[in-house]
């Protein structure tokens, strides 16, 4: 039962993984007892499965996700918004708004309008489909300050971390209010700009590097050494 | 049904079918279809043919003009392939500029009439780097039922042998048409042989439910001397090099069928 | 026919130096372009192609959507610049097929069924051309793909072989493409011994096509090594570069 890479070893999409009893996990794909790769990315054996953590991704939505889009469009019945992802997403006016609509175009721009930027939750997605979303929970809703800072979302689980661990320091050290949308766009508020400055730089990092160990120290470094020459 | 989908209990009887050798109207994996061709039936072109290969059918005519010569052949006649996809055809078909599959088809029938040097170009040549004769070559489909490839080729080459130029004298300078009429210098005989690969199967000559269903296509040109001559995989899935290996080796075999019932002669 | 020119000389020695079965030196770059979605850029010999991706995106116009799959779109097109004598901007017949092969050679490739009613959209520009552009156009534009992020079953590689002087050559420039006996181009997946793309035109007996194709394959399998580097590069360079820090600490 061979494996032909060594635990988080970076794979390209054909790369023979596994042979074997192995399980075809994420970004890989299997022919007969044979496990490839699917992307460019590092490859994880955990136990039977054989994985592929991507270095470079577009969004797929799935419900529960958190995200933040853009609205690009007023529609009858609602919103069409961009969310990062080769599927435009759709906002009914009635996960919109707590009480009963009536349908009138004017009403709907009011609220929100073309070029506005939400945080939305994703409450359905199939194949046949676009991702509908919805705002009416506590916390989502448009968004009117702050910096939207865009990375790749194979980074997303970097940047929020093993249970949260990067995200808690990146909000503890830059003084930031962060919400991360799944989608790759992350909305930064902070008390003044130059915490945001910072926060964003921090984020810029991660990505870049987030395929390397030790980065949570040389993040941490970061942030002292640009609010020691900063101020 | 009018719809032109293929449905999938079609598929899969087609599928089976070749899996146990045989197909879906009864031939062998390696026959083509009855096949008949005609000439001369367009007396206003130079040369004309028309074959029919099972239901498909397709036409050719050929019209000589004089022109100038390529700039970098200054001593060759030129040759140019044309293919039209008649709306009348296909339900597919639409009226316009040529799509991506005409242009396709009159590439692979011009590469197997350029490439085996069938047509002495030099011969064609009046004026050197002034007037040459230009064959235009223009393949009209006039039925798709599948293969148009191999369909268009056979026409085109029976086109080929009974195309008659002008005769001609060049007066100080001037070209002058005299009456009466000269062979082409046709001395290559190409024929392209189609490949289908359906679940991993080849087989000859696919009509269009076959098409429909084949994972990738392979088409072989040969000339009189067993030479390939032009090669075109198409289709949006792949062949193993074995595969590909074992094609060439049928189609030349089938090349030599199809000639002979072009070129009585040879 | 005239040819004055000898493409290969009684050494075996081509008209650029390299020996029959010797590749074009390669130079690949990946990630270059900022605005699309995966990008790549080849230098093979004196080719220089650019490629980029964008998708998978909603499809305009709406009614070319695919139900079950993705649209893969390809445009293979030459700068005017590119070639000796200037060429019009405008698509010719040969942009046209080579658009066609090349897109065809590329779908086998990808996992198109996971996107239905997308587009994706690959645009190949070659800036300089200098033989071979529609291999080298495959090879870039699968390194874009894979930028992309675009799932796939491998990535495609290509390379062509053919005949010159009596000699099986292997990754013909222009002038041995213009005045050679044969030119076939293949593209392939090496992890899938799949042959996704092949063409021929010339005059080759049945043994001497074999021979080519089978030189091609190996052109290509020594390309595919080169196309994973490319990839990779740009990660390698600054895993090494911020864990040697750590280290010397």
């Amino acid at each position: 039962m061979p494996v032909f890479f060594e635990n988080r070893e970076i794979v390209t999409p054909g790369d023979l993984l596994a042979e074997g009893g192995f399980e075809a996990g994420r970004n890989t794909y299997r022919i007969d007892s044979k496990i490839y790769a699917c992307k460019l990315g590092l490859v994880e054996y955990k136990g039977r499965t054989v994985n592929v953590v991507a270095l470079n991704t577009f969004y797929v939505p799935s419900v529960g996700d958190l995200v933040i889009g853009k609205i690009v469009e007023i529609n009858l019945h609602g919103w069409t918004v961009d969310i990062n992802s080769p599927y435009f997403a759709t906002l009914r006016a009635s996960e919109a708004f707590n009480k009963p609509y009536k349908p009138q175009k004017d009403e709907l721009s009011e609220f929100l309008n073309i070029g506005d930027i939400i945080q939305a939750k994703v409450i359905a997605y199939d194949r046949t489909r676009n991702p509908l979303l919805t705002i009416r929970e506590p916390g989502l809703g448009k968004i009117t300050h702050g910096k939207i800072v865009k990375v790749s979302p194979a980074k997303i689980p970097r940047i929020i971390g093993r249970k949260g661990s990067m995200i808690s320091i990146l909000k503890k050290e830059t003084h930031c209010n962060i919400t991360v949308g799944q989608n790759g766009l992350i909305h930064i508020h902070g008390r003044n700009s130059e915490d945001e400055r910072i926060a964003v730089l921090a984020i810029k990092k991660i990505e870049l590097e987030a395929h390397t160990s030790g980065l949570t120290d040389r993040v941490t470094e970061m942030i002292s050494k640009e609010r020691g020459s900063g101020k | 049904m009018t719809s032109t989908t293929i449905s999938r209990i079609r598929q899969n009887q087609i599928a089976q079918l070749i899996a146990s050798g045989k197909r879906l109207d009864g031939r062998g994996l390696t026959d083509y279809r009855p096949i008949q061709i005609e000439t001369g039936m367009i007396e206003k072109a130079e040369g004309s043919a028309r074959v029919r290969l099972g239901k498909t059918e397709v036409m050719v005519g050929i019209k000589i003009d004089i022109g100038e010569p390529f700039s970098d052949r200054p001593n060759e006649g030129v040759l140019t392939t044309n293919a039209e996809f008649v709306p009348l055809a296909s339900p597919e078909f639409e009226a316009g500029p040529p799509g991506e599959d005409s242009v396709e088809l009159a590439r692979v029938v011009d590469r197997g009439i350029r490439e085996s040097k069938a047509v002495d170009l030099e011969k064609l040549c009046i004026i050197p780097g002034k007037k040459v004769f230009i064959l235009f070559i223009d393949i009209y489909v006039l039925n798709h039922d599948g293969n148009l490839i191999d369909a268009s080729a056979l026409a085109a080459l029976a086109a080929l042998t009974n195309t008659k130029i002008f005769k001609y004298e060049v007066k100080e300078g001037e070209v002058k048409i005299k009456p009466g009429f000269e062979e082409l210098p046709l001395v290559n005989f190409p024929v392209a042989v189609t490949l289908a690969d359906i679940d991993g199967k080849l087989v000859v000559d696919p009509w269009l439910d076959e098409e429909e269903v084949m994972n990738a296509r392979l088409t072989i040109s040969f000339d009189k001397d067993g030479k390939i001559c032009a090669m075109q995989k198409g289709g949006s899935g792949t062949l193993s090099p074995q595969q590909i290996i074992e094609a060439v080796r049928i189609a030349r075999e089938k090349s030599e069928e199809l000639r002979k019932l072009v070129v009585k002669k040879a | 026919m005239s040819k004055k020119i000898k493409l290969v000389d009684e050494n075996g020695v081509r008209t650029d130096g390299r020996k029959p079965d010797e590749l074009r030196p390669i130079k690949l770059e990946v990630g270059i372009l900022s605005n699309a979605d995966g990008s790549a850029y080849i230098e093979q010999g004196k080719n220089k192609i650019l490629a980029a991706v964008y998708g998978p995106r909603e499809v305009h116009p709406r009614h070319l959507a695919l139900p079950d799959r993705a649209l893969l779109r390809c445009r293979y097109h030459m700068a005017p610049f590119s070639v000796q004598e200037r060429k019009s901007p405008a698509p010719s017949r040969r942009e046209i097929e080579l658009s066609k092969v090349i897109r065809e050679a590329l779908e086998p490739a990808i996992f198109l069924e996971r996107f239905p009613r997308t587009s994706i959209d690959l645009f190949i520009e070659v800036l300089q051309a200098d033989g071979g552009t529609r291999a080298a156009g495959v090879t870039v534009a699968s390194l874009a793909l894979a930028d992309a992020g675009m799932p796939m079953r491998d990535l495609v590689v290509a390379c062509a072989a053919g005949k010159a002087d009596g000699y099986i050559i292997l990754d013909l420039n222009d002038i041995e493409d213009k005045e050679g006996t044969a030119d076939v181009p293949v593209a392939y997946m090496p992890s899938l011994d799949a042959v996704a793309l092949l063409q021929m035109d010339g005059q080759l007996t049945p043994e001497e096509f074999e021979q080519a194709f089978n030189l091609a394959l190996e052109g290509c399998k020594r390309i595919y090594e080169l196309q994973k580097q490319a990839l990779k590069a740009k990660y390698l360079a600054i895993k090494e570069a911020v864990e040697e820090v750590v280290e010397e600490k």
